[in-house]
């Protein structure tokens, strides 16, 4: 019997508004312990929830890029549970009446493009941080974080593989950076991911037996979470086992997951219409409004970059994995008018420098300007593609041009046919063997005579000229 | 013979949901007070509500937002005062048992 | 007469004229409170000290001429409002010692206004209950008899301002905590319209019945109080941004051409005959200003009861799910895990009533039930107060009795939970629908004890409702009688 998986995600992203969702509260992460509180998020008696209209229009926007079709009304509920890191005794959040439905992402599969649906994306409230004590059965409660605004997207149960819910996650990951609505940073829990899988044999309409999968903290930890757990329950299934509906904890060091400890207590979270809000209504002028400011996203500026700059899918992606690196690629390309060669000095030199320095693609001491008149310099054949690799290094340490580069390491390219057929006279003179060896037929030691004048110009040969005048001045005696 | 509306099992589920625990003798009364109020509410039944939208507000608001602006946060020592055990900052609470 | 019997009207021309000064008036209520408060027991905190200098300065402003529209009026405030700095309760063991870091709105306004804080009163605790007996500081005692009890659950600010422990005071009304203990207490007692007065800071008991108002010893100081207060508050989204008139233009005009409408369905079997009768004289002396006074129908009275015997436990178990013992309130000790902390604090921290309607709470919003009893009252809300809408389309005010029975005796109904949710029947439905209304007294039992009328007028129509009732408290001319202490 085959199994197919059916796996639904559901991803909680914290918005990126200065203050918190409900009061003035700032949002900003690692701040020491209740110090970004207020009677508002603490939960004090006679405090009143007041929404921040960011959060509704980060939330629009997300909607928006997803496809969603946003109602004109929703409205709050209450989600009743008792915990040291909800301090009111309930969260509030959405639940009968959403704010977005019925939307869709498109995710690359076996080549082709596979729509993973987006039943709804709802806003609600982050709770605060509980740690535990390792000795002592005390635990320690920060509430900074209660109150910071949260989307919640939810994935339909399209997903059918580990490999396709990778996608699906980086997918609305890169869009919601791209929103600058989140900052995606999945160690500092501000994008967070749980699973919910089951198996059915194939063709199949009816779902089985599904688990639940928390406390997965990076994209691959969820791409083995979903293996382990589809064998998981594939072993069980043909076995002739039942699978049991439960949560179960990622553990990512041992590579295996083990269900909840606690009593699967009958979450009755006794949904109710919070009373202290009243419902937003959003209007299509709203909508238009939102949706005109949004910024091209990443799969439509992909497959811009492969249509109007010729370059290959990959390169595009590369190229586009955060805003500010493809706008900085864009703007090489606009003033260097060469998008191919653009695309390789970005994707190669500046990303490796960057990777190297632990720097950022914003404050890249090679501005673009500067590398578009590295490779017009290179088209000139002022220097070599060699020498620019020198060149780029130093832009990039010192930040000057690569004008000024040039000119104080004297690194100006040889294109002096006269002094360059002096220097292979000499190589030639000086290497009889090599030479007899050449005109015998031997092919490859023409290498040898490239390697010789590179190595006695000190690489700053023009090498089409080398291999031009070799050629002429070896075969001509 | 009275209608039995809610059962002494069902008081120690709504119990445990809000956290609060009885004696014996208080859960007899409990039940027996909360049986008759629900007999009470029965009332409701006789009306058709049928097509008529739950009113949760008595006057109409919609949209009451607020800038997302900085401010309002209290210092920790005020945050902390009323704790009833508080340490570097944190508010301490009995390990939960996971 | 002593500075403590007068009204704040009457307080603020004295001090305008220099007749007399803030720290005489006050001075003169703390005696009367020295003399009398340990028979009423009105008060859980007073506020003595920061009072004396709160007169103080406000003597220092008058003299500059700084004459704010309280200055250097001594107000007792119910303990269900948090105040900076001071121990605010509940009239629950749970904020046995908690000291709020801020003000609610309304005391920011009071205080702007000059104000002078003489202490925080007694109260049912959480503001459940109907007699001010299930407080964890003591029960209040009705002035006018002290085998009685004062109304609740604002009965400790009733009781204050009928014992002339301050010459004025606020509460809080969910379904009838400001109306009934006026009435109760032989004084006056407004809930505005729902949004009409901030509830920010207000200790929440149900969100969506909660409102704020004054008690006070005539109309004329209800429209001063409600001048101060009123006003949209950015800090509550529920708050309404409806202009605020100046409400004492509506006092001493009639009510002449008037339509006052007497709902038949509130003149049913179980109001005591005395009250009946002293209803029925205010009724005449409405028809003697020249107002017509015609029978409508609320039809969905009777379910007013259930429905807010419902809804208002169910936001209540929500709203006091945050006294866990967790950040502020009393924690139990020697807790063996996290659960058992919860379990322990909120039970000792809790009284009978409260637990009770948690419970119920609990229990209508569970999955299971939630649509037949939370879902279904909020339903039948609808229909309620759609029965007031039609009602004020023909009517400018309505006519009620406030409560069917005077003060009943201290301990009379503890037992019967359903005995005591009846002695709101005629104030609930207002909660409900969000209408404002007011009580003024209209008169006493042949035993003494005072009994109150009620005026209910549409939404943001308190000015109608001042109108009617300083009409009326003109010219029924009831007799001013002081309670014997």
């Amino acid at each position: 019997m085959e199994f197919e998986p059916v796996i639904g995600l559901e991803v909680h992203a914290q918005l990126l508004t200065e203050a918190k969702i409900f009061c003035g509260c700032s949002t900003k992460f690692g701040a020491a312990p209740n110090t970004h509180t207020c009677p508002i998020c603490l939960g004090m008696p006679g405090v009143l929830p007041v929404l921040n209209r960011k959060v509704v229009e980060f939330m629009m926007k997300m909607a928006l890029a997803t496809n969603c079709r946003i109602n004109p009304e929703c409205n709050f509920a209450r989600k009743n549970y008792f915990y040291p890191d909800l301090p009111k005794g309930y969260q509030i959040s959405q639940y009968a009446h959403p704010p977005a439905e019925h939307g869709w992402i498109e995710v690359e599969n076996n080549g082709g493009k596979k729509r993973i649906g987006i039943t709804r994306i709802h806003m609600e409230e982050d709770a605060g941080k509980l740690l535990h004590d390792e000795h002592n059965p005390t635990s320690y409660v920060d509430l900074n974080r209660t109150g910071v605004p949260l989307i919640e997207i939810v994935s339909e149960p399209d997903i059918r593989s580990a490999e396709e819910a990778a996608s699906y996650l980086r997918r609305l990951h890169e869009t919601l950076v791209y929103l600058e609505i989140c900052d995606g940073n999945m160690e500092e829990g501000s994008f967070r991911c749980d699973a919910n899988v089951s198996l059915r044999p194939k063709g199949s309409a009816a779902f089985g037996t599904r688990a639940e999968l928390k406390n997965m903290n990076s994209f691959r930890n969820v791409q083995r979470a979903l293996e382990y757990e589809i064998k998981r329950q594939q072993y069980i299934l043909e076995g002739g086992g039942e699978v049991v509906q439960e949560t179960r904890l990622w553990d990512d060091t041992a590579g295996v997951s083990h269900p909840m400890r606690s009593k699967e207590e009958a979450h009755d979270y006794r949904y109710f219409p919070d009373p202290d809000l009243v419902p937003i209504q959003i209007d299509e002028a709203w909508i238009e409004a939102i949706r005109r400011g949004l910024p091209e996203l990443p799969q439509a500026k992909r497959e811009r970059f492969v249509r109007d700059y010729q370059i290959p899918p990959y390169d595009a992606g590369v190229l586009t994995a955060s805003r500010a690196l493809a706008d900085y690629y864009e703007e090489v390309v606009r003033l260097s008018g060469q998008p191919k060669i653009a695309g390789n000095w970005v994707m190669g030199d500046v990303l490796r420098l960057l990777n190297e320095e632990k720097g950022d693609i914003r404050t890249c001491p090679i501005r673009p300007a500067a590398l578009a008149d590295m490779i017009k310099l290179i088209q000139a054949g002022t220097i070599s593609g060699k020498m620019a690799k020198e060149v780029v290094e130093q832009m990039y340490r010192t930040g000057n041009t690569p004008e000024a580069i040039i000119k104080e390491k004297g690194l100006v390219q040889i294109t002096d046919e006269g002094a360059l057929s002096q220097t292979i006279s000499e190589v030639i003179a000086r290497n009889p063997e090599q030479v007899a060896q050449y005109r015998s037929g031997k092919e490859k030691v023409f290498g040898f005579f490239v390697g010789q004048v590179m190595k006695a110009t000190q690489g700053k040969a023009n090498p089409q000229l080398i291999n031009d005048l070799l050629k002429k001045m070896l075969a001509g005696g | 013979m009275e209608r039995q509306k809610i059962s002494r099992e069902e008081v120690a589920y709504v119990a445990n949901l809000a956290r609060l625990s009885f004696t014996e003798e208080e859960e007899g009364r409990f039940t027996s007070q909360l049986n008759d109020i629900l007999l009470y509410m029965d009332q409701l039944n006789e009306i058709d509500t049928a097509g008529v939208e739950p009113l949760t507000h008595a006057i109409a608001q919609k949209n009451a937002f607020r800038d997302d602006a900085v401010g309002g946060a209290i210092p920790l020592e005020d945050a902390l005062a009323n704790a009833p055990e508080s340490r570097g900052g944190f508010f301490l609470v009995p390990k939960v048992i996971e | 007469m002593e500075l403590y019997e007068l009204t704040i009207h009457e307080l603020l021309d004295k001090l305008r004229t220099g007749e007399t000064t803030s720290a005489a008036i006050t001075a003169s209520v703390f005696e009367r409170i020295d003399a009398v408060e340990g028979d009423v027991h009105a008060y859980i905190t007073l506020m003595r000290e920061s009072a004396l200098a709160e007169a103080a300065q406000a003597d220092e402003r008058i003299k500059k001429g700084e004459m704010g529209p309280l200055t250097g009026i001594p107000i007792a405030l119910k303990d269900i409002y948090c105040t900076r700095g001071v121990p605010t309760t509940c009239g629950s063991r749970i904020l046995l010692n908690f000291i709020p870091p801020y003000d609610a709105t309304v005391v920011e306004k009071l205080r702007a206004a000059g104000a002078v804080f003489t202490g925080k009163t007694n109260m049912d605790e959480f503001a459940m209950g109907s007699s001010t007996e299930t407080s964890a500081f003591g029960v209040t005692r009705n002035p006018w008899d002290l085998e009685r009890i004062p109304g609740g659950s604002s009965g400790g600010s009733a009781a204050a301002v009928a014992a002339d422990e301050c010459i004025a005071a606020f509460g809080s009304d969910t379904g009838g905590s400001i109306r009934q203990p006026a009435a109760l207490c032989g004084i006056v007692g407004l809930k505005p319209t729902y949004g009409r007065v901030s509830r920010y800071g207000l200790i929440a008991f149900a969100s969506s019945l909660d409102q704020i108002g004054p008690f006070t010893k005539d109309v004329e100081d209800a429209a001063i109080l409600m001048n101060v207060i009123a006003g949209y508050d950015p800090r509550e989204s529920t708050s309404v941004p409806e202009e605020v008139p100046d409400y004492r233009t509506f006092l001493g005009k009639g009510i002449e051409g008037w339509t006052v409408g007497i709902p038949k369905e509130y003149f049913v079997e179980g109001i005591d005959p005395e009250v009946e009768a002293a209803i029925r004289r205010a009724i005449q002396v409405v028809e003697g200003m020249g107002a017509r006074c015609v029978e409508v129908s609320l039809p969905h009275s009777r379910y007013c009861l259930a429905v807010y015997y419902i809804v208002a436990p169910a936001e209540a178990s929500s709203n006091l799910a945050r006294y866990d013992g967790v950040k502020y309130g009393f924690r139990a000790e020697e807790c063996r895990d996290l659960l058992d902390m919860y379990k322990k604090s909120r039970s000792a921290g809790f009284g009978a009533e409260v637990k009770r309607r948690i419970m119920i709470g609990t229990y209508a919003l569970s999955s299971g039930y939630y649509d037949a009893y939370y879902k279904k009252a909020s339903q039948v809300r609808a229909l309620i107060k759609g029965d007031f809408d039609e009602a004020f389309k023909r009517c400018d005010v309505l006519l009620t009795p406030t409560t069917p029975t005077p003060a009943f005796r201290i301990g009379e109904k503890m037992d019967d939970p359903i005995q005591m949710y009846l002695s709101d029947i005629f104030t609930i439905s207002t909660n409900l629908a969000g209408v404002p209304g007011i009580s003024v007294p209209c008169g006493y039992t042949r035993a003494g004890l005072p009994i109150g009328v009620q005026f209910m007028a549409g939404h943001f129509q308190e000015g109608r409702l001042i109108q009617c009732a300083s009409a009326y408290e003109k010219q029924a001319k009831i007799e001013k009688r002081r309670p014997k202490l």
